[in-house]
């Protein structure tokens, strides 16, 4: 059985324009991918193609050799495969509280949703005493925490991070990029990490996929990558 | 008379807070303000009446009724709700085609109802007295079915803020209604969960039906303008919460009721126009609506 994501000749449509085209590629158990491209390069696109959100035109996707296609996000967070989408995934409407409970609503372990539930606050102490307060009066980085702490409590094999970095502030960038560096070593993901931060994101990468207008442009380690100076100066911002 | 007054205001006040509840219970799971309520709930009336007339047991058809109610809902959300998202999935007319199509639902289920049973004033006759309660030699107007009526909304108020406050159901409907692809994201299964939304509203509808109804009569259009009073309580009340609904409609109940006594009948359901413009103006939300989250 093939282990890990395997993507093959994945075509998936942004509305009515073509996003991402016959694209292949794997992540390995364990593994770190780090996805780079510019705003409209497809990266989001891909995410929700393999989430569920959107079906593919053509190609297919598994995980762990349980195939991807057809299937709807709720049937894949069962799965394991949790996507924490662009722009803090959370819901401003609810509770800090309210937003970690939706978490493990759908898990039968009541006792394992509590144990997860304490670690992520564990993991984000900044939550822990502000869970009566809604969502919307988080800060943008305590936002991305409750997005990746609700995650955790769905207990993710494979996580989907939709930029993560996005409109926060450099510390705040570095220190949630710790915090998925240090989780995924400690829980063992597989973690597929979309990012125009790429500097940092491919510092905790084992791996990077360049993308450019829907296609694959090249993949290689960190220090490949950052040793191409044509990639550096059009792709890597540095 | 101040008593007796307030005592009618409240009494009606109950009736446009169960429509009303009914109508905020659709919105907080779907965020659709469902025109067709009034349809549904006079059809699940009929059957109750269908069901009271053929067991001469009104305590057996009113749970029936309700139970009927849920399934309706739940089969317009099914059959026609549905259908019609998948299609229209974006842009302005997302927003605006379902609320139209409740409208067109609407019609289509009065007339069906009007071949059924036809377009008389049936009654549908509750064991429970209709004749005021009498304190010494003072008989007040509230009876022991308006005092039912005023229990059902209460009823409805209480098991519906547990379900949405301290179950996993009503944070999935909340979350479904809020952010149906981060509900989705984070497991909640949406489509499902809205559709138990849609049940709950059906069977509130059925429930206000066939409560308000032994206090008047049946036609396929006998719950129409309690609807549109509903719609007012629901809306002053912020559309989104319960308590504000059942406020929303004593407010509208107990206002008509000193308006008819004090002023002049002619008046009532202009000013009940005017309340809802007033609340708009001064609180766009609503009375007991928070922050964000009304958009059709």
């Amino acid at each position: 059985m093939s282990s890990g994501l395997i993507v093959e000749n994945f075509t998936v449509n942004y509305g009515a324009v073509s996003a991402i085209q016959d694209i292949s590629f794997d992540v390995a158990p364990g593994e770190l991918v780090a996805l780079i491209g510019a705003n409209g390069a497809g990266k989001s696109t891909l995410l929700r193609a393999l989430s569920g959100l959107v079906a593919p035109v053509q190609g297919s996707a598994s995980w762990n050799g349980y195939s991807l296609n057809g299937k709807k996000p709720e049937d894949l967070v069962r799965q394991g495969i949790v996507h924490v989408c662009e722009g803090k995934s959370v819901i401003p409407e609810l509770s800090v509280a309210e937003n970690l409970a939706l978490g493990g609503i759908w898990r039968r372990d009541k006792a394992d949703v509590l144990a997860a539930r304490e670690e992520s606050l564990s993991i984000f102490p900044a939550l822990a005493s502000r869970l009566q307060q809604r969502a919307d009066s988080l800060s943008g980085g305590e936002r991305q925490m409750l997005a990746i702490g609700r995650a955790l409590i769905s207990r993710p094999k494979l996580l989907l991070l939709d930029e993560p970095s996005l409109g926060l502030a450099p510390l705040v960038i570095e220190e949630i990029f710790k915090v998925i560096d240090r989780l995924r070593r400690k829980l063992g993901l597989t973690v597929l990490l979309v990012e125009q931060n790429a500097v940092s994101a491919l510092r905790i990468a084992d791996r990077g996929l360049i993308l450019n207008l829907g296609a694959l442009l090249t993949s290689g380690t960190p220090d490949e990558l950052m040793a191409d100076p044509q990639l550096r100066t059009a792709y890597l911002g540095i | 008379m101040f008593i007796d007054t307030l005592l009618i205001g409240i009494s009606s006040g109950a009736i446009y807070s169960l429509m009303a509840l009914s109508l905020v219970l659709v919105w907080r799971s779907t965020r659709i303000v469902n025109f067709a309520q009034s349809g549904q709930a006079v059809f699940s009336t009929y059957i109750g009446y269908e069901i009271a007339v053929r067991a001469h047991d009104y305590w057996i058809s009113l749970p029936l009724a309700i139970i009927f109610g849920a399934l309706l809902g739940s089969l317009v959300d099914l059959l026609f709700m549905r259908p019609l998202l998948r299609r229209v999935k974006d842009g302005p007319i997302a927003e605006i085609a379902p609320v139209i199509a409740t409208l067109g639902l609407l019609g289509l289920l009065q007339s069906l109802l009007g071949l059924i049973w036809g377009n008389a004033f049936l009654q549908y006759a509750s064991p429970l007295s209709a004749k005021g309660f009498t304190f010494g030699s003072h008989t007040v107007p509230f009876s022991p079915q308006n005092l039912f009526i005023v229990l059902a909304s209460c009823a409805v108020l209480v098991i519906f803020g547990f379900i949405f406050k301290y179950t996993n159901l009503g944070l999935a409907l909340r979350a479904a209604s809020f952010q149906p692809e981060i509900a989705q994201l984070a497991g909640v299964r949406v489509s499902r969960v809205r559709n138990i939304g849609w049940a709950f509203a059906g069977a509130t509808g059925a429930l206000a039906g066939a409560v308000i109804t032994p206090t008047a009569t049946l036609s396929p259009n006998s719950l129409d303008l309690l609807f549109v009073s509903g719609f007012i309580a629901a809306v002053i009340g912020g559309l989104d919460s319960l308590v504000g609904a059942v406020v929303g409609g004593l407010v509208l109940g107990i206002g008509f009721s000193f308006i008819l006594q004090y002023i002049a009948g002619s008046v009532t359901f202009l000013v009940g126009f005017i309340i809802l413009m007033v609340v708009l103006l001064i609180r766009p939300r609503g009375i007991f609506g928070r922050d964000a989250g009304r958009h059709a």
